[in-house]
């Protein structure tokens, strides 16, 4: 092995990595808030079963989750270009997130909405609540927390999605590292760091998450 | 008053109420008997319009509750209902299912919402259990739950649909002690009800279903005591 | 009437660079996507059923390692992976075209995930039924491979699907190294044709009808499990 790790450049670098993973959070939250809007409404619209609006909420969810994210990205990235609509990196990655989170989130939210038994809705009902509150205060809580665990993969998935942005231009963390790395011709060493940075995002979700979870979900377990 | 007129109801071609009449005084109890699938269930959920139905009326007090003008969510105040599955919520203690209707339907203050809840759950024996969470409770306890529930809306009527069946034999008899009490509180009460000693014991009068039509009503010494129908006999041999 | 001849003229004319000859360069490259797909799904998931198993076992150190090196597979992307993996065998002596380098990722990284749900399936098998095949007089390994994995296998298999299905559109990134799949193959076609949509749309119609015959299957034999 005659290769030598040269880590300074990756360590003088480091600031902007890391501005850089801001950006990368920053981009997978708003896909993620997007996409959990977007999600109930197509969830919605699918349990409606009114034949005009499914087809357009089926086609949604099959396509975002039945190819790769990659195409999808494409998609909003090129795909447009062909009517001319032409985006900027952020809003290509932010769009194609939004519409993959949204396509999984919605099977993900009507899965929870029928794991809550119908009997819920006369109960509040038969005390005199209407739809509104019916839903406000008794059936979306229980689906929410339903739905917590598989909503946190997907928040994890949102940010290693985003890496794909560095193959749109977009300089996010991916994208960041790749311009780093050709300028300095340390592609290891940089592209491992970076690893190490996801890495660390990921487990920060997932630490978030527990403890929200810890303080709101906690009770009328076990 | 709670008034039946001619009342039919179908799912589908299945008819399920064949022309009801019933008159229910303030004050009084009505348990209904039959078999399975008899209509009995259905016509609680009509007369709370968690139903529609096809023919005839209801009037609670006069107000006809299929109306198109009625205000289903108001009228709902005035009657309690209890379901065979208690439907407690689970995501809330025994103290806030039973304080958020009186706070947001009724629109009372916390306060004064957590006040009638405690009293509520008191009275049903549930007093030493205000925060815990339903899924830590027995059927039984969660079937008082849901009474407690169903009375913090200080409702005029109560209507309860088979509220022992989907529980233990040992717990049964608290549920049971819990409707007596309110029956000799004066409580206007529809039960259906499997408990054929039970029904003998607090009500007013019984009234058989039978395929969607009352094949009998009156004292409980009568229907239960002494039948008249060959249906209604039949019916009580087996239960027994 | 001149109205919809315009719009015929115009759609005549969005066909004119595709060319029949790129469907089945697109075919072939689907192809491409289904064979590495199909090696790093199988090799992966005996890699991730051995780990799981592991995983299940034993709650020593050795656990604890596999388990932080296949969380780390999940915690980074693949995308990065694969960046650094091809990038990393030339350092130790040992550089691997793209679609060697892919693969080698792609297994390990099917492994990972196959490894958190054969660690489910296995332990959702009840204690008392592999206790009671023991007592049979079973040994440790007839009883893993007659009961658990049997039992296990069902209720792992839609979470499995999940991940194969994933790993057939995860494929597509491979690309990156220039390994010339599905994807790839779509791009070079965009660049020749100037026309995106309808190549884009027909790649993710490959998509469709690659993973259609694994989910399919799949609830065929769930339904049949369930029976």
């Amino acid at each position: 092995m005659d290769y030598t790790f040269h880590w300074r450049p990756v360590w003088k670098r480091l600031p902007e990595l890391i501005e850089a993973g801001l950006l990368t959070m920053e981009v997978a939250v708003l896909a993620m808030l997007l996409g959990i809007v977007l999600g109930m409404m197509l969830a919605f619209i699918r349990m409606s079963g009114r034949r005009e609006l499914t087809w357009f909420a089926t086609t949604w969810i099959e396509t975002a989750r039945n190819t790769p994210a990659l195409l999808q990205l494409f998609f909003f990235g090129f795909g447009l270009g062909a009517f001319g609509v032409h985006l900027s990196p952020y809003v290509i990655v932010l769009c194609a997130l939004s519409f993959n989170n949204a396509g999984y989130l919605a099977e993900t939210f009507r899965g929870g909405f029928q794991a809550v038994p119908d009997t819920q809705v006369r109960a509040a009902r038969s005390l005199g609540m209407t739809w509104g509150q019916t839903y406000s205060r008794i059936i979306i809580p229980q689906v929410l927390k339903i739905v917590y665990h598989p909503m946190t993969n997907q928040m994890v998935w949102s940010v290693l999605m985003s890496s794909l942005g560095m193959l749109v231009g977009f300089r996010e963390l991916s994208g960041e590292t790749q311009f780093a790395a050709s300028q300095t011709f340390r592609v290891f060493e940089f592209f491992a760091i970076t690893a190490v940075i996801y890495y660390v995002i990921v487990k920060l979700i997932l630490g978030g998450s527990f403890l929200i979870h810890w303080k709101f979900f906690r009770k009328g377990e076990g | 008053m709670i008034e039946i007129n001619n009342v039919s109801k179908s799912f589908g071609s299945l008819e399920v109420l064949k022309g009801i009449d019933l008159k229910v005084e303030k004050g009084e109890v009505l348990s209904v008997i039959g078999a399975s699938g008899s209509g009995k269930s259905t016509l609680l959920y009509c007369i709370n319009a968690l139903e529609p139905i096809q023919g005839g009326e209801i009037r609670v007090d006069g107000i006809d509750v299929h109306g198109a003008k009625t205000d289903v969510n108001k009228l709902r105040r005035h009657i309690g209902m209890v379901f065979q599955q208690w439907n407690s919520f689970p995501h809330m203690t025994t103290l806030e299912n039973v304080a958020l209707a009186p706070r947001i339907v009724l629109g009372k203050t916390k306060a004064e919402a957590r006040e009638i809840a405690a009293r509520q759950l008191d009275h049903v024996g549930l007093g030493d259990k205000l925060d815990t969470y339903p899924t830590n409770m027995s059927g039984g306890q969660q079937q008082r739950l849901a009474i407690a529930r169903a009375l913090a809306m200080e409702p005029d009527y109560m209507l309860f649909d088979e509220v022992t069946s989907a529980l233990d034999p040992e717990l049964v008899g608290e549920v049971l002690d819990t409707l007596k009490m309110l029956s000799e509180e004066g409580m206007t009460m529809i039960l259906v009800t499997h408990e054929i000693p039970f029904a003998r014991d607090v009500s007013d009068r019984v009234a058989f279903f039978r395929q969607g039509v009352i094949e009998e009503i009156g004292p409980p010494s009568q229907v239960i005591g002494d039948p008249t129908s060959e249906h209604t006999k039949q019916f009580l041999s087996n239960v027994r | 009437m001149s109205e919809s001849i315009n719009i015929a003229a115009q759609s005549a004319s969005f066909f004119t660079g595709f060319k029949l000859n790129d469907l089945w360069y697109l075919a072939g490259a689907a192809g491409h996507t289904l064979m590495i797909a199909a090696l790093a799904i199988s090799i992966g998931t005996v890699f991730g059923v051995f780990f799981g198993w592991v995983l299940s076992v034993s709650r020593w150190a050795g656990a604890a390692t596999l388990g932080l090196v296949l969380d780390m597979f999940r915690s980074v992307p693949l995308i990065i992976q694969l960046i650094l993996f091809f990038n990393f065998f030339p350092i130790i002596g040992l550089p691997l075209n793209p679609f060697a380098a892919g693969t080698i990722v792609l297994v390990f990284y099917t492994a990972a995930l196959v490894a958190s749900v054969a660690r489910g399936g296995i332990e959702s098998v009840p204690v008392t039924t592999r206790k009671a095949a023991r007592s049979l007089g079973l040994t440790y390994w007839q009883e893993l491979f007659y009961i658990t994995f049997p039992i296990g296998c069902r209720s792992a298999l839609p979470a499995w699907t999940g991940v194969a299905l994933g790993v057939l559109k995860d494929s597509a990134l491979v690309s990156v190294l220039g390994y010339v799949e599905l994807l790839r193959a779509s791009q070079i076609l965009i660049t020749r044709t100037q026309q995106p949509f309808i190549i884009l749309a027909i790649a993710g119609a490959f998509y469709f009808a690659l993973s259609f015959p694994i989910a399919r299957i799949t609830e065929r034999l769930e339904r049949r499990w369930q029976s």
